[in-house]
C-alpha cells in the first residue's frame, strides 16, 4: 500500500518518456486541436449561426475544449492495448507492483498530457479572439471541470483498452467522434431533430461544455430541458458516476487479464 | 548430487493442476514437486502445456482445478505474496521497446522498490554481467533478438528471487551467450534460488537441471534426475561405425546378441544398448575381426536426453 505512489510515479514517468519519444503522438495530440480550432472557427464558423451567440468562435471554444478532453480517451486506449499485447504487462503482473500503482500511473501521465493539450488550446482560443468574461476564478473552475471529465474517461479508456485488440482501439475514434458531436459542442441541440436533441442534451460532454460556457461567460444557446438547466450539477455528477463505475471495473479487468 | 540432502523442503509443489482453453486441455492433472535450491527442467513437445504451467505457477493465470504452492504460498490465494518471491522470464521477451536497455532495468528496479540510486547501480551491474554495457543506452527497438533476450533475463535477475521461472530462456542465443546465460542461472542457484526451466534444448536441461520432468498433453509422464531418465531407457549405448555399408546386415546379426540394434545406413552406424560395457566391447571387437568386417569407429556412451525424450514422447 505504501508503495502505490512510488509505483505510480515510476510508471507515469515511463509513460511520459514514451510520449516524448513518439513524434506522431505529440503532433496529433497538440497540433490537431489547433487545426480543429482554425477549421471550425474560420471554415465552418463563417457559415454557422447559433441562437443567442453574438460570435460563433466565442460559442465554439468551450465545445472544442470539451471535445478534446473526450477524444483524449483514444490515446489512453491505444497505449493500454498495445502495452497489453506485448508481454510487458505480464512482467508487471508477475512483480510485486501494486495494481493500483500501475493504473494510477497511467492516469497521472494522461492528466499531465491533458493539461498541456488544454493549455495549447486555450492559447489558440485567445489567438482567434475567444476569451473568458467572468474573471479568472470562474475560468479556472471551468478548466477544472474539463479536467474532471478527462479524468473520468481515463478509466473508461483503461477498461476498454484491456478488453480490445490494438486494431479495434485504433478504430475507436470512428465511434467516438460522432458521439462528441451529438452534443452542444459545435451547434445547439435545438437545431437538431428531436430524436437526436434528447441524447445530445443528456450527453455528459454537453453538461461539461454548457457549464464551461456559463463559467467562462461565453454566450450562446441555453436549453430549457432539465439537463440543460442543471448543467453545472451534471458536469460534476456525470464524471463522478463514470469514475465510480469504471475505476473498479478497470482495476478488475487488469487483475483478470488472460484468465 | 552437489546439493545437500538437508535442504529437503519443497519450494514448488503442484497437485493435479488443470487448465482448459475451449476444447484444449492445456493442463490435465499436472503434478510436480521441486526441492529448495534445485533446478527442475520441464521438457515436452510444442503445445504440451509448459508455458501454461509456468503462467499458473507465476500467478499470471488461474488454474481451473488443482492447487499449487510456490515458496510455501498458495498461488491462487496468496498471489501478492508469491510475486514478492519470484522472477519470471516469459517465452517472448517482455521488455519495453521504446526505452533504452538501461532505462528498462532502472524502471523494473524501481518497481521492485529499489531506490533510484540502487536501481541505477543494479542496472549497471546487470548490463555488464549480460554483455550489454555498450548497448545500454540504445533503445530496445534497435536490439537484436539475442540482445533482447539477454536484457529480459537481466530484468528477471534484478532481485535474487526465491523461485525463478524461465520459459525457454536461451532460445535465440548464440552458443557464447547461451553459456553466459547458463552461468548467470548457476550464480543464482548458488545463491539459493530454486529454478523451473522449460527448454527445447535437451543439452541445456542436462547442463543445468538436477531434476527433469517430461510433459505430454498437460501431464508429467516421466520425472527424475537426468541420470535416472537415461538409465530408464536401458544402459550404455554401443555405437559402431562400419567402413562398408554392405556389412551392415552381418554386423547387425552380431549386435542382436544384446538387443535389436538401431541402424542408420547413411552414416553406416549401428547402435545398441548394453549392460556390461567391457565384455560387450571385447565380444563385439572379436566377432567383427572373425568375420572380417572393417570397423571405422567404435564407442561406448551414456544415452542422451534426446533419446529419452524421443522415446517417452513418441
Ligand atoms: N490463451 C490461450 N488460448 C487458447 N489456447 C491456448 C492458450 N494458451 C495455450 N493454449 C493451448 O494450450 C496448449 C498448451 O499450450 P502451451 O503454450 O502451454 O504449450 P507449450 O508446452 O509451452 O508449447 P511450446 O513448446 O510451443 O511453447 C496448446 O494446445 C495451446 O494451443
Ligand atoms: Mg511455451
Amino acid at each position: 500500500m505504501t508503495y502505490v505512489l512510488y509505483d505510480s510515479w515510476t510508471i507515469a514517468r515511463t509513460n511520459l518518456v514514451h510520449w516524448r519519444r513518439n513524434p506522431t503522438a505529440i503532433a496529433s495530440g497538440l497540433l490537431y486541436p489547433v487545426v480543429m480550432v482554425l477549421l471550425f472557427g474560420y471554415v465552418f464558423g463563417s457559415a454557422m449561426a447559433v441562437a443567442g451567440a453574438d460570435d460563433y468562435r466565442d460559442y465554439l471554444m468551450p465545445g472544442m475544449f470539451g471535445q478534446t478532453m473526450a477524444v483524449g480517451i483514444t490515446s489512453t486506449l491505444v497505449v493500454v492495448t498495445t502495452q497489453a499485447s506485448y508481454g510487458v504487462t505480464d512482467r508487471y503482473r508477475s512483480m510485486p507492483v501494486s495494481q493500483a500503482g500501475v493504473v494510477l500511473g497511467r492516469a497521472i501521465s494522461d492528466m499531465i498530457n491533458s493539461v498541456l493539450e488544454l493549455a495549447i488550446l486555450v492559447a489558440a482560443g485567445l489567438a482567434v479572439g475567444w476569451s473568458w468574461h467572468n474573471g479568472p476564478l470562474n475560468a479556472l473552475a471551468a478548466i477544472g471541470l474539463l479536467l474532471l471529465l478527462r479524468f473520468s474517461l481515463i478509466w473508461v479508456g483503461i477498461f476498454a483498452g484491456l478488453k480490445l485488440t490494438p486494431e479495434a482501439a485504433g478504430a475507436s475514434w470512428m465511434l467516438l467522434l460522432p458521439l462528441t458531436m451529438v452534443a452542444n459542442t459545435f451547434v445547439s441541440p435545438s437545431q437538431m431533430p428531436g430524436w437526436m436533441a434528447v441524447p445530445a442534451e443528456w450527453n455528459p460532454l454537453s453538461a461539461t461544455v454548457a457549464a464551461c460556457r456559463r463559467l467562462f461567460g461565453n454566450k450562446g444557446w441555453v436549453g430549457d430541458s432539465w439537463a440543460s438547466e442543471h448543467a453545472m450539477l451534471l458536469a460534476v455528477a456525470w464524471p463522478v458516476a463514470i469514475t465510480l463505475v469504471f475505476l473498479p471495473l478497470s482495476a478488475r479487468a487488469y487483475r483478470r487479464l488472460s484468465r | 548430487m552437489s546439493h545437500s540432502e538437508a535442504m529437503n523442503s519443497y519450494s514448488l509443489v503442484a497437485e493435479g493442476l488443470r487448465k482448459r482453453f475451449g476444447e484444449t486441455h492445456a493442463l490435465d492433472g499436472f503434478d510436480l514437486a521441486v526441492r529448495e535450491g534445485m533446478v527442475c527442467g520441464l521438457l515436452g513437445p510444442n503445445g504440451a502445456g509448459k508455458t501454461t504451467a509456468v503462467r499458473i505457477l507465476s500467478t499470471l493465470l488461474r488454474a481451473d482445478g488443482g492447487r499449487a504452492t510456490v515458496a510455501g504460498l498458495d498461488v491462487a490465494t496468496q498471489a501478492a505474496e508469491v510475486r514478492r518471491r519470484i522472477g519470471l522470464a516469459t517465452q517472448e521477451p517482455a521488455v519495453d521497446e521504446i526505452l533504452t536497455g538501461r532505462e528498462n532495468l532502472e524502471m523494473w528496479g524501481r518497481l521492485y522498490h529499489l531506490s533510484a540510486k540502487q536501481a541505477r547501480s543494479r542496472a549497471q551491474e546487470l548490463l555488464e554481467q549480460f554483455g550489454l554495457a555498450e548497448a545500454g543506452n540504445k533503445r530496445i527497438k534497435h536490439y537484436s533478438g539475442g540482445m533482447r533476450r539477454r536484457l529480459d533475463l537481466a530484468a528477471t535477475f534484478i532481485q535474487a528471487p526465491r523461485v525463478l521461472f524461465l520459459d525457454e530462456p536461451t532460445t535465440g542465443l548464440d552458443p557464447r551467450n547461451r553459456n553466459d546465460a547458463w552461468q548467470a542461472i548457476r550464480t543464482l542457484v548458488a545463491a539459493g534460488s530454486t529454478v523451473l526451466l522449460t527448454t527445447q534444448y535437451l543439452d541445456e536441461a542436462d547442463q543445468l537441471a538436477d531434476q527433469i520432468a517430461v510433459l505430454r498433453e498437460g501431464r508429467v509422464i516421466v520425472e527424475g534426475t537426468p541420470d535416472r531418465l537415461k538409465s530408464m531407457i536401458g544402459g550404455d549405448r554401443l555405437d559402431l561405425v562400419l567402413r562398408d555399408a554392405r556389412d551392415l546386415p552381418e554386423a547387425g546379426d552380431i549386435l542382436a546378441a544384446f538387443g535389436r540394434p538401431a541402424v542408420d545406413p547413411d552414416t553406416r552406424r549401428l547402435t545398441v544398448s548394453v549392460t556390461d560395457r567391457m565384455s560387450a566391447l571385447s565380444h563385439v571387437m572379436r566377432a567383427m575381426e572373425a568375420k572380417g568386417i572393417e570397423v571405422e569407429d567404435i564407442s561406448m556412451r551414456r544415452p542422451t536426453l534426446d533419446e529419452v525424450f524421443l522415446k517417452v514422447t513418441a
